[in-house]
């Protein structure tokens, strides 16, 4: 395979980009992992998914890279550019002046093939880790209309829930990279989701519990990397420092 | 019998979690807040040599209690030394929890940080970086000031940091303590949420802001105090061992000029 790929021909306009991408099958034992270097030229109001779709239609059909929405909704194209963990559909090629763009897959999941990870896996085993569900007594009884929630609790609540899990955060977290047993600022803002909504029945014991210990709370260094890189904004700053004072007075 | 199973299982005698991890980061806060606070007080009394000898002088006795004594006691200096160094090897304790110890995860660290470029991230690194550094350095400087209370002083000090050769060991030194301190206070603000409840994102800029202000207001007054002792001790070094006396007492001494 060359290791510069030629233009086609419809692209005429616009400059050219120069994507480096990693091209690495784990599972094929001939496949060495390496930076395949492709150019292409930049359309109007571009995005990486659009690029990476065009490289693939055009250049090398066995580019292997996830999405779903591409709305930033879904959470699946997470990956890291130019050393930065974003979102694909929601990175525009205009933001890089130099034109220069390095996709490598998000660490800290597992490779499946160039830029597609698992995060599907990361993501379960930290959910029955915080036990990602209402735990209340009484038993819902789903036929009738459920209690009022205070607006304000709902509002929090619905705040914190709009994590889409994209994993970013834990791409972004040097923690969560050198400690692969670490919740992460995704489990740390469920467990901060729960405590918020008013029909979970969990005390900060409880919560203790599930992440009361280096590898949770306890384990975060502050750096801070998953409310720099949040793509939905996420106040993670504010949610891990106020669960770290619950949970060290729990 | 409850620290076998604590020991083995994690756990509590009553089924509940070791509340000790909880006990460990709030120690690890509080000694570095200590150690932070203290380095503060620390670098404002030594660059009372910027003021001049007699500046220095004075704070010296007054730490030696002369507010309140006869006659000043050096070892009560000694004493205050013995405890710093004591949070300090608990702190160290504490904070090596956090360090990359395996190559893989320093590997990691190292990677993930030059390339993502984000701030505080490397500003961690630093940290670790430092606070490896003054493992060393700052036993060195804590032994001394606990061992030789009674030399400290505008002639003790800067004959120490001339002639004595500490003055390599403390250029290091106080880049060391500086970042390591003042980004320590920063990261202390944003993990705890201190200070940066109200508007934690603008807070938290806010505190940035303060601590690069901070590094260099302290980078600036500590080295402009290290260079003159070191043009004291310079001057001083025919006269080594001699100890200052305040111009009030001994009308001999004059800037520059021995007793």
């Amino acid at each position: 395979m060359p290791k510069h790929k030629i233009m086609t021909p419809d692209q005429s306009s616009g400059r050219e980009l120069t994507f480096e991408i990693l091209k690495y099958n784990p599972r094929d034992p001939n496949s060495r992992p390496h930076l395949e270097t492709y150019k292409i030229r930049e359309t109007p109001g571009m995005t990486l998914f659009v690029a990476l779709n065009m490289i693939r239609e055009d250049l090398d059909p066995d580019l292997a890279f996830d999405f779903v929405c591409r709305a930033g909704i879904c959470g699946s194209c997470g990956m890291m550019v130019n050393g930065k963990p974003l979102l694909a559909c929601r990175t525009r090629t205009a933001d890089y002046p130099d034109g220069r763009i390095r996709l490598m897959p998000m660490p800290a999941f597992e490779l499946i093939k160039d830029l597609s990870v698992i995060t599907g896996q990361w993501m379960d085993r930290m959910s029955k880790r915080v036990e990602s569900w209402v735990h209340a007594k009484e038993k819902q009884d789903i036929t009738r209309i459920e209690k009022p929630v205070d607006p304000d609790a709902a509002d929090a609540t619905f705040e914190l829930d709009r994590c889409i899990e994209c994993g970013i955060c834990v791409a972004s977290c040097a923690t969560a990279l050198m400690r692969p047993d670490f919740v992460g600022a995704v489990g740390l803002n469920r467990i901060a989701r729960f405590e918020a909504d008013p029909q979970d029945e969990r005390t900060d014991a409880d919560f203790y519990e599930l992440v009361g210990d280096d590898a949770g709370i306890f384990g975060c260094m502050s750096l801070l990397a998953c409310e720099d890189h949040c793509p939905k904004n996420l106040p993670l700053q504010e949610k891990i420092a106020y669960m770290r004072r619950k949970l060290s007075k729990a | 019998m409850s620290d076998l199973i604590e020991g083995y299982l994690g756990k509590r005698v009553d089924g509940t979690k070791s509340r000790v991890p909880a006990a460990l980061d709030r120690w690890q806060s509080i000694t570095g807040l200590i150690l932070g606070l203290f380095i503060i007080g620390h670098m404002l009394f030594t660059s009372s040599i910027l003021l001049g000898k007699d500046a220095m002088y004075a704070e010296t006795k007054f730490f030696e209690g002369s507010l309140f004594l006869d006659e000043p006691e050096p070892i009560l200096v000694g004493f205050a030394a013995t405890v710093i160094f004591v949070i300090f090897v608990i702190h160290a304790g504490l904070a090596m929890r956090k360090f990359p110890y395996r190559w893989r995860e320093y590997k990691l660290l190292k990677t993930h940080s030059a390339h993502m470029g984000h701030t505080d991230t490397i500003l961690w690194m630093v940290q670790a970086a430092t606070g490896f550094g003054m493992f060393f350095l700052g036993s060195v400087h804590l032994w001394t000031m606990m061992s030789m209370p009674e030399k400290i002083g505008p002639y003790a000090s800067s004959d120490r940091i001339y002639t004595d050769n500490m003055g390599l060991l403390y250029g290091l030194l106080i880049a060391l303590v500086i970042l390591h301190a003042m980004v320590g206070l920063y990261r202390l603000s944003v993990k705890w949420g201190i200070t940066v409840r109200r508007n934690p994102r603008a807070d938290r800029i806010r505190n940035k802001k303060i601590m690069w202000g901070a590094i260099l207001f302290f980078s600036l007054m500590a080295y402009s105090a290290l260079g003159t002792y070191w043009r004291i001790g310079k001057e001083h070094r025919q006269n080594y061992g001699e100890r200052y006396l305040p111009q009030s007492t001994n009308p001999s001494n004059s800037s520059g000029g021995g007793e």
